[in-house]
């Protein structure tokens, strides 16, 4: 399938591994990624903190433009993008005059949003267009035996109205599915969808990473061996920052996270190397003995 | 009729002995609420459970319970509601099965001491947090003889606060607090919005001053929605806080020594300038600028971070300082253009609600702008 695809602006900065993940996995997935080069930041909840028209005037553009492509849906593979532009795109899609002005800011640059835009993270388009089975088909390494902590992220699964989550379509279980759907097993602890922290580290390093080290701590008192993450932001505070984190909390941390296109690569049967998971902070060593034993058993 | 598994949470802290859950099964239409299997339990099987309760008509704001996982009324939860969560957003271990879901346990709400069973201290946290925000009207001088003009739209505006019943199921939830319980949190900042916004109070600036220099006030809301998602009235609280934020930060041009504001401005000009965020900058902007006395300490201290990350090839000193990307230029000027309006514009849902909502599908005659302007004070 084709999608417009939006990578976010961290996937190209501080997680470059993400993007090359996801762009490693697409084609295994028959993904065909028209990349909207063009577009800009979703803001991340902070521009809309400072100017709530120019928040949703910046995504209304970035749907325009997936709308411009011959893409059945727009797909992102980043938890904030998913929410802040879901945010948006419920007042935009609300209020007919309302998207009205919107699109009159957007006019000059010969661009329009049409209501009623598709978007979705990697991880609902996993489930909901290319399906557990079908993914589970494709499956070439099982991840037997890998212990998988999902960590959401709380932009996609709050507030549960905007983001459509109900029984139909429980997309609060979705990792929980892929995970075990790829063959490994879901470790449930107590940080599955609680906050990373991230967005107040410039305010309060102290609470933010307090955060992050509580739910790594948690993950592996429950004995995950890595974690699993659709939000770069929360890999941000949660590898990037672990050594922080665990000074923070006193405790000795050195869990591995991945993100999502990481682990289902695997699955697909490409190299951490390929997926560039030499890139995390924390070496992802467990995983690597993992999938090197799993190659030798085979 | 229908069975249902009532796994409650008792624990008494004065007898020394440790929590423990208590199952009850009771049989009660699915469209009953969780109070009434809780009282039936109560009155039939176990006189001790402690649980507090007076309306219930989720006006009172006294049953705040934890249902499945997530905070609410008793008195307005169905039974099928809560036993249908087990399978929802954290709420439950992963019990997908059918049996699992006639189970509801009911727990004392989160982030306060609990007094006896389901019974939490509500004294030590929550009121402690709306006294810090001076909870009442500072009068305008002079005051008039008769009563207040106000505009329409400005009492539209705060309605939305207004509709908070003080169960404290937010505050249950809060994530922030979790972790750093000097957080004032979202009731109260939801509190405090209500009279920031109201144009009869004297004292929005000094207001909005103490809670943005506060290191627990607006600033240390992390965005996790919780506090959306627990709120039985649509309070939406920490929507309430992104609102002081802009009133404190644009509004009233508040530079608090918690960077909160210095972050926000240092997003809108990376982004202005670059299109997507450039993270090196974004880090020093948000503590003054690169050479800035506050950001040396800052930045030295995140030295090990950056130098393993180059280490790894997460990033390259190219890539950390230089801008590969540079906005578009219609990118620019949106920001021009919106920020130079003398108005900001705002859309709030809960006032004027959504043109799809089956109500008003079904008579589209009436017509509203739905577009509200925030004055600049």
């Amino acid at each position: 399938m084709k999608v417009a695809y939006w990578p976010g602006c961290v996937s190209r900065g501080f997680t470059p591994e993400l993007h090359g993940s996801m762009a490693q996995v697409a084609p295994l997935l028959d993904i065909e990624l028209i990349e909207l080069d063009r577009a800009s930041c979703c803001g991340a909840g902070v521009i809309a903190e400072h100017n709530q028209e120019l928040a949703d005037a910046l995504n209304a553009r970035t749907f325009a433009l997936a709308q411009q492509t011959d893409g059945e849906l727009m797909m992102n593979i980043c938890s904030t993008c998913q929410g802040a532009q879901s945010e948006c795109q419920e007042r935009l899609d609300a209020n007919t005059d309302y998207r009205e002005q919107i699109n009159a800011d957007l006019k000059e640059a010969g661009l329009r949003y049409e209501k009623g835009l598709t978007n979705k993270n990697f991880l609902w388009l996993l489930v909901e267009d290319i399906g557990l089975d079908e993914l589970k088909s494709r499956v070439k390494r099982p991840l037997t035996d890998l212990k998988v902590g999902p960590f959401y992220g709380c932009y996609i699964v709050r507030p549960v109205n905007r983001l459509g989550i109900d029984d139909e379509h429980p997309r609060d279980r979705y990792l929980h599915r892929v995970i075990e759907a790829l063959g490994g097993t879901v470790v449930d602890y107590a940080g599955v969808y609680k906050c990373c922290g991230f967005p107040i580290i410039t305010m309060n390093k102290e609470a933010s990473l307090a955060q992050a080290g509580r739910h790594l701590g948690d993950a592996l008192d429950a004995e995950a061996d890595c974690l699993v993450v659709p939000c770069p932001l929360c890999h941000l505070n949660l590898d990037l920052q672990q050594p922080v984190a665990a000074k923070t909390v006193g405790r000795e941390l050195g869990l591995p996270v991945l993100h999502l296109p990481q682990l289902v690569g695997l699955a697909l049967g490409l190299s951490p190397k390929e997926l560039g998971m030499n890139k995390h902070i924390v070496r992802p060593t467990s995983v690597i003995d993992w999938s090197t034993s799993v190659v030798a058993a085979a | 009729m229908a069975e249902y598994t009532l796994r409650i949470r008792r624990y008494d802290p004065q007898s020394g002995e440790a929590a423990h859950w208590d199952d009850h099964t009771v049989e009660l239409e699915p469209k009953q609420s969780v109070l009434d299997a809780i009282l039936k339990v109560k009155d039939e099987e176990d006189g001790s459970i402690g649980i507090r309760c007076s309306c219930q008509q989720a006006i009172c704001g006294s049953c705040g319970v934890r249902m499945n996982g997530k905070p609410g009324l008793a008195c307005n939860t169905h039974l099928d509601e809560a036993a249908a969560r087990g399978h929802g957003t954290g709420w439950n271990p992963p019990d997908e099965g059918q049996a699992e879901r006639q189970v509801i346990t009911v727990e004392p709400m989160g982030n306060m001491p609990v007094i006896r069973d389901l019974i939490v201290d509500m004294d030590a946290v929550h009121w402690k947090k709306i006294q810090r925000v001076t909870p009442w009207l500072v009068n305008k001088e002079p005051v008039p003889e008769r009563e207040y003009i106000v505009p329409h739209d400005n009492m539209v505006d705060v309605t939305q606060t207004m509709a908070c019943i003080q169960c404290g199921a937010c505050v249950s939830d809060c994530l922030s607090m979790e972790v750093d319980p000097g957080f004032i949190g979202p009731a109260a900042l939801a509190k405090a919005y209500r009279f920031v916004g109201d144009p009869r109070d004297a004292q929005p600036l000094e207001r909005l001053n103490d809670l943005s220099q506060d290191p627990h006030g607006i600033y240390d809301c992390t965005h996790c929605f919780s506090c959306i998602d627990a709120c039985p009235k649509g309070v939406d609280p920490m929507s309430q806080i992104m609102r002081l934020r802009r009133k404190a930060g644009e509004d009233y041009d508040i530079v608090d020594r918690n960077n909160g504001k210095r972050h926000e401005d240092a997003f809108v000009k990376n982004i202005r300038k670059n299109g997507l965020l450039q993270e090196a900058d974004l880090l020093a902007d948000s503590y003054g600028g690169k050479f800035h006395p506050r950001a040396v300490p800052e930045l030295l201290s995140g030295l090990p971070t950056v130098a393993t990350a180059m280490s790894r090839g997460k990033m390259t000193p190219k890539t950390a300082l230089t801008h590969p990307h540079k906005a578009p230029d219609d990118v620019r000027k949106l920001f021009d253009e919106i920020d130079g309006r003398e108005e900001r514009i705002e859309l709030n849902l809960y006032v004027t609600g959504y043109e799809d909502a089956p109500e008003n599908v079904e008579s589209e005659a009436e017509e509203t702008t739905g577009t509200e302007t925030e004055e600049d004070q």
